[in-house]
């Protein structure tokens, strides 16, 4: 049930994910993971263990944890991305961080202990479809033990491609990062892959698309489009599947977006409003 | 002897109520009273701080903590209060009001107020949410505003019930200190819904704290409640008196790990033991009161349900103190709380071996309480808590520490947590967490909102606002506002470590 990374399984999904990334292994059993969260409040439903890992395939201007976004070598590991007197594991990605390179067995050591105070454990990062051999690995381990498995992703990688990783979630956060492919390259650096659309049918026709998240700034992101775009797409399960609009805050964020405006809770509304006029009715504010 | 100076202070204090003067004349009066022999050794270590009677007063005339079984009392009214059997809510909140009026304890005032959506809910068929709620209002109001005193306690659970969720809606808008209130919490009884709704409830007005219902429910035959701070008492009886073992002030005096264990500790413990025999002896022989209260004569409690509480505080420092040449550290140190739990250990057959007189409910034992501290405990730290500043970084490892000690409270143990305010947008976050806890063995647990004006001390709320008052000379309402000033100071209180903040 574990898929053992073959080099063409490497390479189809090295085509998915759309650009150079040939420094990543997505069979990859033991991955760069920036830090674990004991008990997150906000990423998903109850009390989870988040898991961030290290690495992403995008550059958006908006990340609140840009630090997250650097590919990292096990053996090349950057000197600033360790602490001096890294260690002890503890200090797990917090100013200066501690990369470690992990198996999910050894993450899920970690996590363990949580048990029972947690219903479930989610991943994200960083972009943490760049490993699905590992995520397998991990949900497989956290749901043997009773704990729900969520992911967090930008949705530019093929999720379809990996059906056995999709056994074992029990759903997906989707980021629509912008709709617009310029307004896509401006905010994140990258094309689209096309990928988006393709999760977005496949992840709602299994039931497994559990939330679909939009910032909202209105200089950066096609809010509107975006919107429009999504529903469009999967017609007839845009309505009930829950949206999530996050109003665009500048902490962590460093480089062009740094000053950029938050928007107000009018605003907010407005984009509310926007959302239930297209037909969606579960619609969250953050 | 009568200490005249101390009176004349009472009497003109500018920082006084007239009713907390005419309490405090009282505790001097009894004090005058001198019925107690206490022996040289046990004067040294009264003087020495390791031993506390926690200003129960020289000559014990009522007990300490007094639980009435009020479903008793709802239904057949009282002959010596003129009160009818209550028929409609009007009628059962006017009794209870009377009750409480007449139910005395160490501070004065009811410690316990019942299982108050039990006792409600059969009342309230005909009468609308809206109505309830204003009546909830009001009744709550009154205990606030009359009984000036923090340590008392309302409980619910721990099945939901109609009159739970408006016990719930009617106290979230009110930020009152008084009373206390519990759910006693089983999540194989309690709904999630009605959990959750006293989670929210939690963290906006720090009221209910949580009791572990299926650890607690086994621990004496028969009802138990909560009253006063935390402490676990049975209903239809209560406590004669809380005596305490102040470890922090004992370490101190010890020269080593070996007299602490082998001499300090069986001296004290056995001293102890006798001077609560003697105080409970005073009350049922001498003092009258199981033979004139119309509480026993109505059989609204009985002297055989009444349990001394053998109290201990200060394991932290302590430890510390003990281990201070190692440089280990209670809550951080392996080491540290190997000692803890031998520590723990060895006072619990210590006392198992003590006699405790008309005692026959823990057949003839006393229970050990973590008492949660005075407002004279400078340095020291409630019960078995992790001090100020010592708190793991992970709150589910500080939560599995207080697991592993909570279990040798039978009488009351229990942590305070400051939490993250957004997390009001993820309730199930925290009902997630509670969950876990309960199934660990947490015994007890509160949670106020990190900004909340309304802050546990160690066991009861104060308001923040007050202590400022209170801190600039002016009298303040509430006896609690007292004790609770220098605590917060002292102990570093508002630098409690926040939970849940990710």
């Amino acid at each position: 049930m574990i898929t053992n990374g073959d080099k063409s399984n490497a390479e189809n999904n090295e085509k998915s994910l759309g650009g150079s990334m040939d420094t990543i292994n997505t069979a990859a059993r033991k991955v760069p993971i920036n830090r674990i969260i004991p008990i997150s409040t906000v990423d998903g439903p109850g009390a989870r263990t988040a898991v961030f890992v290290q690495g992403c395939n995008l550059a958006c201007e908006f990340c609140h944890n840009p630090e997250t976004q650097e590919m990292v070598q096990e053996k090349k590991t950057p000197e600033h991305l360790k602490l001096k007197d890294a260690g002890d594991g503890k200090n797990q990605g917090k100013k200066g961080f501690n990369i470690r390179f992990l198996s999910a067995k050894e993450v899920f050591e970690e996590i363990r202990p949580n048990i029972p105070f947690i219903r479930g454990i989610t991943t994200s990062g960083g972009e943490c479809a760049l490993y699905p051999v590992f995520l397998e690995d991990l949900f497989t381990l956290a749901k043997s033990e009773g704990l729900s498995t969520l992911m967090d992703t930008n949705g530019t990688i093929d999720l379809s491609k990996f059906p056995g990783l999709m056994v074992v979630t029990d759903g997906v956060m989707l980021d629509i990062k912008a709709w617009d492919p310029e307004v896509f390259t401006r905010l994140t650096g990258k094309k689209p892959t096309g990928a988006l659309t393709v999760n977005l049918r496949y992840l709602a026709s299994k039931g497994k698309l559990a939330e679909i998240r939009l910032v909202c700034q209105d200089s950066w992101v096609d809010i509107e489009g975006a919107l429009e775009g999504v529903a469009n797409t999967i017609p007839d399960k845009y309505q009930t599947t829950p949206l999530k609009l996050i109003a665009f805050r500048r902490h962590g964020v460093t480089g062009k977006m740094q000053n950029a405006k938050t928007p107000t809770a009018k605003e907010m509304e407005t984009y509310r409003r926007m959302a239930e006029e297209l037909g969606y009715e579960n619609i969250l504010l953050r | 002897m009568f200490d005249k100076e101390n009176a004349h202070e009472i009497l003109t204090s500018q920082k006084l109520t007239h009713e907390q003067k005419v309490m405090q004349l009282a505790k001097a009066a009894e004090n005058g009273v001198e019925v107690l022999t206490i022996t040289d050794r046990m004067q040294t270590f009264f003087d020495n701080g390791s031993i506390h009677d926690l200003f129960e007063g020289g000559a014990p005339y009522r007990p300490r903590y007094i639980m009435p079984d009020y479903q008793k009392f709802i239904r057949q009214g009282s002959d010596f209060l003129k009160v009818a059997p209550p028929k409609d809510f009007d009628e059962l909140i006017f009794a209870l009001m009377t009750i409480y009026r007449h139910t005395p304890s160490i501070t004065n005032f009811p410690v316990y107020l019942g299982n108050l959506d039990q006792l409600i809910e059969p009342f309230i068929k005909e009468v609308s949410d809206e109505a309830v709620v204003k009546k909830l209002t009001l009744f709550f109001n009154y205990l606030d505003r009359t009984i000036t005193d923090s340590f008392s306690h309302g409980n619910i659970g721990p099945k939901e019930s109609r009159a739970g969720y408006l016990i719930l809606e009617a106290e979230k808008d009110l930020q009152n200190a008084v009373p206390n209130f519990t759910i006693k919490y089983d999540p194989a009884e309690t709904s999630d819904a009605f959990m959750k709704k006293a989670i929210e409830t939690s963290l906006t007005c720090s009221n209910p704290a949580i009791c572990n219902h299926a650890v607690n429910q086994n621990i004496y035959e028969g009802e138990y409640g909560i009253s006063s701070c935390y402490n676990i008492l049975p209903v239809k009886g209560g406590a004669y008196t809380l005596t305490r073992l102040t470890l922090t002030r004992l370490a101190e005096v010890s020269d080593s790990v070996e007299e602490f264990m082998e001499d300090l500790l069986p001296e004290t413990i056995e001293l102890i033991g006798d001077y609560m025999a003697q105080r409970i002896r005073f009350m049922v022989e001498k003092s009258g009161f199981f033979e004139s209260s119309f509480l026993v004569k109505e059989g609204l409690i009985s002297k055989d349900r009444f349990v001394g509480m053998f109290g201990v505080t200060g394991l932290a420092e302590a430890v510390n103190t003990l281990l201070k040449d190692q440089g280990l550290t209670y809550g951080t140190d392996e080491e540290a709380d190997a000692l803890a739990t031998k520590i723990l250990d060895r006072i619990k057959i210590l006392v198992e071996k003590l006699q405790a007189p008309y005692s026959p409910l823990t057949g003839g034992k006393y229970v050990l309480h973590a008492q949660v501290g005075i407002d004279t405990d400078l340095g020291v730290t409630s019960g078995v808590r992790i001090p100020v500043g010592d708190e793991p970084e992970d709150f589910i490892e500080h939560l599995r520490h207080s697991s592993k000690y909570h279990k040798y409270f039978p009488a009351g143990v229990g942590d305070i947590f400051p939490i993250a305010t957004h997390v009001d947008a993820n309730l199930d976050s925290l009902l997630d967490v509670v969950k876990g806890a309960m199934q660990v063995g947490v015994h007890y647990m509160s949670f106020y909102a990190a900004d909340s004006d309304l802050v546990r001390i160690t066991g009861y709320l104060v308001k923040r606002s007050e202590m400022e008052k209170f801190d600039q000379n002016q009298a303040v309402l509430q006896n609690t506002t007292h004790l609770g000033a220098p605590s917060y100071k002292v102990n570093k209180l508002a630098e409690r470590k926040v939970r849940m903040t990710d």
